[in-house]
């Protein structure tokens, strides 16, 4: 087969690129120039004791507001895609079998928790590992939960799309006003920073994780009942 | 260690593109992309990490004043903490594209779209 | 301490591409999305070893989590391909 053939030549290639790589590799002893800056400087300006989340949500916070309208296009697109098959197959209800008594009462007793450890998750991010994120994600697994327990259970879309464009909206105009308030586009010292491990600390940064929380949690949410409520064709 | 991982995640990288271009099944291929796509965030996670040192989070252990000796490189964690919720979308769209095209053929096989075949 | 991690190092790098093989080999597709989904898991793990709690949290509940579940819900709804 000459396709394999070339297949396996051109991953040679690549796989001699990365040898060529990996031996003229020197891991650092030292933190370079940024590492450098974040580790001394964020403490003090930024006020989170977590620098990962200082990086995501201040230094580089319009790459994260990028990341969110990347996931918002996904979600729209997919809901898009999906949304047509979706009407016509309302009609033929599959009859499923019901999914057990364990499964609905550990949902019952587990989404609750679920939302909680959450919510917990994106409060916290500024502090512990954590954020909006995977909290987001957290939220949606407890969606997930739900769906998985009664799988024709009808999701409200339009609750959905209402928390992903509030948060949306309240997390760029936090951005913005930070324009006019503080140094610059989703800067945090709108609010002051605090001392460093409260967690009302860090200025804004709280507020707009959680916001940063429930946008991606409801845009997950969105992509997996849209994918679930899809009918056999 | 580094090296470990660094080899582990060129392995990945590799076994997910042979997976992709040489499995005939759509959703076959989506799965190995995901493979290769866990194998770059090893390998730039493992490019941020400094020998003996500890998590960029401050608190008791790691003091202020002594982070920038003690705490390993921030930035790669932010970016990979990225990559992997794009990656997520990504998927999210490939698959529903290869659900598209599933509705439209009857199969997953990419042998059997052969519109655009030169 | 400082023994023991590289050994752990190299045993989940070991079962991180075991699992990377059987997914993108093996019949079923079902078995190949639960093995890059152990992938993912594994690769968490070794996050963490890696320092780097933030996205070890990511990837155990992005990566190993929902992708998985999005792969099956699909799966669920392709299942009368014939042709593989």
């Amino acid at each position: 087969m000459i396709k394999r053939a070339l297949v396996l030549l051109f991953l040679f290639a690549l796989g001699t690129l990365f040898v060529e790589l990996l031996l003229n590799y020197t891991p650092d002893t030292e933190l370079n120039q940024t590492g450098r800056y974040y580790a001394e400087h964020s403490a003090q300006d930024i006020g989170t004791a977590n620098i990962t989340t200082a990086i995501i949500v201040t230094y580089r916070g319009l790459d994260t507001l990028g990341e969110v309208t990347v996931l918002f296009l996904t979600a729209a697109i997919v809901g898009v895609l999906l949304g047509r098959g979706n009407h016509k197959g309302k009609s033929l209800q599959r009859k499923l079998p019901p999914s057990g008594e364990l499964l609905t009462t550990g949902s019952y007793l587990l989404v609750p928790l679920i939302l909680l450890l959450g919510a917990y998750v994106f409060i916290n991010g500024h502090l512990t590992p954590g954020g909006g994120f995977q909290g987001g994600a957290i939220i949606a697994s407890a969606i997930l939960l739900m769906l998985l327990t009664d799988p024709l259970r009808h999701f409200s879309h339009s609750l959905i799309a209402a928390v992903e464009s509030i948060s949306g909206l309240f997390f760029i105009g936090i951005g913005v006003l930070g324009i006019f308030y503080a140094g610059g586009f989703l800067d945090n010292r709108l609010l002051p920073l605090g001392e460093l491990g409260a967690l009302f600390s860090a200025g804004v940064i709280p507020i707009i994780y959680s916001f940063i929380g429930l946008k991606v949690g409801a845009e997950f949410s969105s992509m997996l009942v849209n994918l679930s409520e899809t009918e056999d064709t | 260690m580094i090296t470990i991982a660094m080899v582990t995640g060129f392995i990945l990288i590799l076994m997910g593109l042979y997976g992709a271009l040489t499995n005939p099944n759509i959703l076959r291929m989506i799965v190995s992309f995901t493979i290769a796509n866990t194998g770059v965030n090893i390998v730039l996670v493992a490019v941020g990490y400094i020998q003996g040192r500890t998590a960029p989070i401050l608190d008791e252990a790691v003091p202020v004043a002594e982070a920038a000796a003690r705490i390993i490189d921030p930035t790669p964690q932010a970016l990979v903490l990225t990559a992997i919720v794009i990656g997520l979308g990504v998927t999210t769209l490939m698959l529903t594209y290869a659900y598209k095209l599933y509705e439209m053929k009857g199969t997953l096989n990419i042998a059997k779209f052969s519109e655009l075949k030169w | 301490m400082i023994e023991i991690m590289p050994a752990l190092t190299l045993l989940f790098a070991a079962a991180m591409i075991g699992a990377a093989f059987v997914a993108i080999r093996v019949k079923q597709i079902s078995i190949a999305i639960l093995a890059a989904g152990l992938v993912s898991l594994l690769a968490s793990v070794m996050f963490l070893f890696f320092a780097a709690p933030d996205v070890a949290m990511t990837e155990a509940a992005i990566g190993s989590g929902l992708t998985t579940f999005l792969f099956f819900f699909v799966l669920g709804r392709v299942r009368g391909d014939k042709h593989d």
